[in-house]
């Protein structure tokens, strides 16, 4: 029979190794997904996987990596550090929405204002407006004890509500006809967070994120505040001997991820997307928690998921045109990537033992 | 620079690549939802499967759905633009600007987008006047209706809605003077559970005819179960819950507009236009009115729809105050499409607020 056996430590080298079997297993499993519906199997993962890469308009879809990548990376770095911590964000994408409201709120406030502090205050008031969103569970939480699960989620729900006041009243675009929708702010220069060098993808939210990585890596790895995130994470009660404060690591955690997915929704709606509008929300907040599960809460690791992730989602858009996959199937295919990683960490802390006879 | 070159490197490739298989056109479809959601975005389905159906094996339609209105819309667009589409509809209103944005790096590639406002020399836009429909649904409405409460789940305060809503009083009112209009804003264009909640609030205010702006059946099945409440189907017909409680329907009809612009580009003669149909070029539908209304409202409704359809009767017409109380329109005067494509404002007899 066969059973498990809980390791003394977690295997080191299988918690590196558990990302890699999951993409290996998902495409297996995803592969045969797709051969029961009807699809050649190989070809379908080589179209998710290997054109968007090395395939004959990789020059296009190479960048729109960086693009679609940039948020998912910058939200989830913000989430690892509350994540290793125990201190569960599950609502990025509310401040996500708030971030981007606040970053074109200044914006719209100075139309057509032309000047250079204009982008620089927009980066302010979108890592604010996230901070401050993500402020209201964490006070919550240390005044109240409520659970900041349950009030940061609900909290996207009243973001929502409120990105689709402003995309119809407040921030409207006096020019639009009455439709709703802001100003593209990709015709404002002043506010345009355009690529940085045209045709590769960089933009200003992307560079935010490399910035975020190095710096999530040094405070995790150098610095005494990261220690303790790690130890509160780890062995909560040492860390109270210790003298951790929970409360002062809970709002640093919330806000520093409330601050990063606010300035990844700001650096959206002033770049790539350029509005603020009712479907601004693409759910980015949510893809970002698999994000940082799938980079084992690590900087670098979230660096890989965040690219990987962008890659199933700007292949799966090629399949489903290419090969006429439905979109259900390829979301399906992204939800295996992590369910088949949650199964595989149990290897991490447990060996799979056989022994022959039966035992009691 | 580097990127526009490559382009024009793929333009070059795409070029060869379209003359060797000249023969066949191919169609792009941007999908905003999943094309099994009943409503809008499978009517657009339909009338990529008209084009299916009408040109066989000249063409090839290719589509992605559930494309989040943003940089992902414009991935999408490029991506079909690279693999040698001739052709792209993208329908949704949130995919204005990135149409615009993909159609000024392919020059040669046509572009239809839905509902919006933004044209160029390889851009077209359509819509459909569905205001027309809600005239027909607000003729039965008031005709229907015992205690005189209509009960109106709207989507979003958006022009589109605001002149679904007018049109609908207006007609319900003709025919029945004490009608009253009760409108709950639902926020969505599809939940299935808000727009039951929305309608079972409706139907507790006393409403006996339920009008939606929502693409679900949800409000059909709650009017269902309260029993003596009329509903009418939306964007698609709904018959599955006719003949009670839908006694008709309004149903989004794309596959002829698809077909001629398929055409178009095959010929050779397609140019940028600015269409909006309504019922008398098939582009809004009129789902068969059920057994449930009585013979002569059905007659006249049906009247009503042919005189819209052949143009004799405009829905908008004067007199006609706005609902401040201003005068709009005269005896006899009808609408200019330009108030009608921004209308802001409720007609007079409607007693709420338009929310902002």
């Amino acid at each position: 029979m066969i059973y498990l056996e809980k390791r003394p430590q977690p295997s080191r080298s299988l918690s590196l190794l558990t990302p890699v079997y999951a993409v290996i297993i998902t495409m297996i499993a995803g592969g045969l997904l797709f051969a029961a519906l009807g699809k050649n199997p190989v070809e379908a993962i080589r179209t998710i996987f290997w054109d968007p890469l090395f395939g004959q308009y990789a020059f296009y879809y190479r960048p729109q990596l960086l693009v679609k990548g940039g948020p998912l990376v910058l939200i989830a770095i913000g989430l690892s550090l509350g994540f290793r911590a125990g201190i569960w964000n599950i609502g990025a994408e509310g401040q996500y929405i708030f971030g981007a409201i606040c970053g074109a709120g200044v914006a719209l406030a100075l139309y057509p204002m032309d000047a250079f502090f204009i982008f620089p205050l927009m980066i302010l008031a979108g890592a604010l407006g996230g901070w401050a969103w993500a402020m209201i569970p964490a006070v919550l939480k240390v005044k109240f004890g409520t659970n900041e699960i349950l009030v940061s989620l609900m909290l996207v729900y009243v973001a929502d509500q409120l990105l689709a006041k402003m995309s119809l009243g407040l921030m409207k675009n006096p020019e639009g006809f009455g439709f709703p929708g802001s100003r593209n702010l990709q015709e404002y220069p002043s506010a345009h967070n355009a690529e940085l060098i045209a045709g590769t993808g960089m933009h200003w939210g992307v560079v935010f994120a490399f910035i975020a990585v190095i710096f999530a890596y040094v405070l995790l790895n150098k610095h005494i505040l990261g220690f303790n995130i790690r130890l509160t994470g780890e062995a909560p009660r040492a860390a109270s001997f210790s003298g951790v404060k929970p409360s002062r690591l809970i709002l640093f955690c919330l806000g520093m991820s409330g601050a990063l997915a606010g300035l990844a929704g700001m650096f959206e709606v002033s770049g790539p997307s350029g509005q603020v509008n009712i479907d601004f929300a693409a759910g980015y907040g949510f893809t970002a928690i698999i994000v940082a599960f799938l980079g084992r809460l690590h900087p670098v690791g979230i660096l890989l998921a965040g690219l990987l992730m962008a890659l199933t989602y700007i292949g799966g858009d090629i399949a489903e045109s290419q090969l006429g996959l439905p979109s259900a199937a390829i979301q399906v295919f992204q939800g295996m990537l992590l369910f088949f990683l949650l199964a595989l960490d149990l290897l991490t802390n447990f060996r799979v033992r056989f022994k022959s006879g039966a035992a009691a | 620079m580097k990127f526009t070159k490559l382009l024009a490197t793929a333009a070059v490739a795409m070029g060869l690549a379209t003359t060797a298989m000249a023969d066949k056109t191919k169609v792009g479809f941007v999908y905003v939802g999943p094309v099994g959601d009943g409503g809008w975005t499978y009517e657009h389905d339909q009338g990529r499967k008209a084009v299916v159906e009408a040109f066989g094996d000249d063409v090839e339609t290719v589509y992605v759905e559930s494309v989040p209105e943003g940089p992902d819309a414009e991935r999408v667009m490029t991506q079909m633009a690279l693999d040698g589409a001739d052709l792209i509809f993208t329908t949704s209103f949130g995919y204005m600007d990135q149409t615009i944005n993909v159609a000024k790096k392919f020059p040669d590639v046509k572009f239809e987008h839905a509902t919006g406002y933004k044209t160029a020399p390889n851009v077209s836009v359509y819509s459909a006047r569905f205001y027309e429909g809600r005239a027909v649904q607000g003729h039965i409405a008031g005709k229907m209706t015992k205690s005189n409460i209509i009960g109106y789940i709207a989507s979003f305060p958006i022009p589109e809605v605001i002149r679904g809503i007018n049109s609908a009083y207006i007609h319900a009112k003709k025919v029945n003077p004490d009608v009253e209009f009760k409108i709950v804003w639902a926020y969505t264009w599809f939940d299935p559970a808000k727009e039951a909640d929305a309608a079972k609030a409706l139907i507790e205010q006393g409403a006996d005819v339920i009008l939606q702006h929502t693409d679900s059946t949800a409000p059909q099945a709650a009017a269902q179960a309260a029993g003596n409440v009329v509903t009418f189907g939306q964007a698609s017909d709904m018959s599955e819950y006719a003949p009670f409680p839908r006694v008709s329907s309004i149903i989004d009809n794309w596959g002829p507009y698809y077909v001629a612009r398929t055409k178009a580009v095959m010929d050779g003669t397609w140019e940028s236009v600015s269409t909006w149909d309504g019922i008398g070029a098939g582009m809004v539908g009129i789902g068969e009115i059920s057994d449930a209304v009585p013979a002569d409202v059905k007659a006249e409704a049906e009247a009503l729809r042919d005189a819209l359809a052949d143009g004799t009767y405009h829905a908008f017409t004067g007199p006609l105050n706005k609902a401040d109380g201003s005068a709009w329109l005269a005896e006899g005067e009808t609408a200019d499409d330009g108030t009608l494509a921004g209308m802001n404002f409720y007609v007079e007899g409607i007693n709420a607020e338009i929310p902002n």
